[in-house]
């Protein structure tokens, strides 16, 4: 099992051999209510951590995501563009965002993991 | 800290039957309002196909006793005495400069007046009201709950429990008993399709909630299905669409000042506005659709094939039924043509549309 971090901004990533990959928690899709459209990065730009790198258009209103590492965005996923409802149904799976190769893996230890992260959102109510 | 020191939500009588039924509650107009049940989505589309109930009690309900249509001439632009009783009108509180101070409904009632305005807004229609017109008897109707049931099923899931509701017109209003709960019931909605709103005693509200969604066509629906609803119905929200900058000629409702107060006036800022009826208005709110897929807000700029600013959306938004994103805004009269080429601008970048005509759905008013 590969281990997933999260922000407190309700982003997750996937790290494995050096590539993040990286979309919004069931808890943020839940908050967003039905996604209807997602503006991804282009590949091959450079982000950084903590700016913003994609947009989720829920029906209701637009929201910003932030990159949970820094890194050059070299894979985006296409098939919202057709079935941003993805997002709502399989957040941390088909629903997947974009993929970057990590510039700083240290940035990770700043992340939450698993256990963490539940704990964020029990302490949220 | 982080302490808000705003007055405490309201709630209206349907609160722990939203609760109850997983409702998503969030603050609007003073209310903590349902925003959705099982998901805008589904519950726009199952508006468009069968039928929703929706709560509208923060609404306000007030009524003016006596033989009041005269009177209320002097402060909206609708034909009020020309109002047959059990008729219902769509109209609007002018300002001296020609602005909307609400939209609202108007039912003859006979020995009364019965006024529905917007939640946001009744405080203001209920002191412009008593300051204008003094020698009446003027009432919230605090102790009464308003529903909507809108749809196309509406008709047949209402005439099951209200058969005398199967004869009512587009417009019209009746007192009936839906079940054993007495009710004033009017053939009218904001969604673009056939459907009735429902009011009755706050007391009894959740029992007559029930009894709609127990039928098998009726699914609970919150404020954001009734938002995605009316933009498609090219319907305008006060606050957004209308208020008290923009006179009736800008935002289109031209429709809504009769022939008879268009030759005689005698509303606030009839000058004004019955000017603008002859010589056009500055701007005019049109109906826009997005070639892509992105939604373009509230606030949007819009600008037209060459680049100028000549506008700003007040309402957008994705659009379930149409299937894609629609916005509607108020633009310079050059430009108002269906067919005009415009950009909207979305996060700094020009996105192409197209003016088109509204309601950017078929109507299906049953009249």
């Amino acid at each position: 099992m590969l281990p997933v971090r999260f922000t407190r901004e309700h982003e997750w990533v996937r790290v494995e051999d050096g590539v993040g990959t990286i979309g919004i928690t069931d808890f943020a899709q839940g908050q967003l209510g039905d996604v209807v459209f997602v503006e991804l990065p282009a590949i091959d730009t450079e982000i950084a951590r903590g700016v913003q790198a994609a947009v989720v258009e829920s029906v209701k209103a637009a929201s910003e995501v932030y990159a949970p590492v820094s890194g050059t965005v070299i894979a985006i996923n296409d098939s919202l563009a057709d079935e941003p409802g993805q997002v709502n149904g399989d957040p941390q799976g088909a629903g997947w965002f974009f993929k970057v190769r990590l510039s700083d893996p240290s940035e990770l230890d700043g992340l939450m993991d698993q256990a963490a992260y539940e704990a964020f959102l029990r302490s949220l109510d | 800290m982080g302490e808000q020191a705003d007055a405490p939500l309201k709630r209206t009588p349907l609160y722990d039957l939203h609760c109850e039924l997983g409702a998503k509650m969030v603050p609007f107009a003073g209310y903590e309002m349902p925003v959705q049940f099982k998901g805008i989505l589904s519950e726009h589309l199952h508006a468009r196909e069968k039928a929703v109930l929706f709560d509208v009690s923060h609404m306000g309900q007030m009524r003016i006793d006596g033989e009041a249509a005269d009177a209320l001439e002097s402060l909206v632009v609708a034909d009020v005495k020309g109002l047959p009783v059990g008729k219902v009108r769509y109209t609007l509180f002018t300002n001296a400069a020609g602005g909307i101070i609400d939209d609202l409904m108007i039912t003859q009632g006979g020995y009364y007046l019965m006024l529905v305005v917007n939640a946001a807004r009744k405080a203001v229609d209920f002191a412009h009201l008593r300051d204008r017109l003094p020698g009446f008897d003027i009432h919230l109707l605090n102790d009464m709950a308003l529903l909507a049931l809108q749809g196309p099923a509406a008709a047949s899931v209402l005439s099951r429990l209200a058969p005398a509701s199967k004869v009512m017109l587009f417009m019209t209003s009746e007192a009936l008993k839906i079940g054993d709960i007495r009710c004033i019931v009017s053939r009218t909605g904001y969604t673009g399709e056939d459907g009735f709103e429902i009011s009755c005693a706050a007391s009894e509200a959740e029992a007559l909630a029930r009894m709609l969604l127990a039928e098998p066509e009726v699914m609970p629906a919150g404020l954001g299905a009734r938002d995605t609803l009316r933009l498609e119905a090219g319907l305008c929200l006060w606050g957004n669409d209308i208020d008290e900058t923009t006179t009736p000629v800008e935002a289109g409702l031209n429709w809504a000042i009769s022939r008879r107060r268009r030759e005689e006036g005698g509303f606030p800022g009839d000058e004004i506005i019955l000017r603008q009826l002859f010589d056009g208005a500055p701007r005019k709110r049109v109906g826009i659709r997005l070639a892509g897929k992105v939604p373009a807000r509230r606030g949007s700029r819009i600008l037209d094939g060459d680049g100028r600013d000549i506008g700003v959306v007040t309402s957008g938004g994705y659009a379930p039924s149409v299937g894609g994103p629609i916005a509607m805004g108020y633009v310079t009269p050059a430009v108002a043509d269906v067919g005009t080429s415009v950009q909207l601008v979305v996060r700094d970048k020009p996105l192409q549309g197209e003016v088109v005509l509204m309601p950017f759905i078929e109507q299906r008013y049953v009249k």
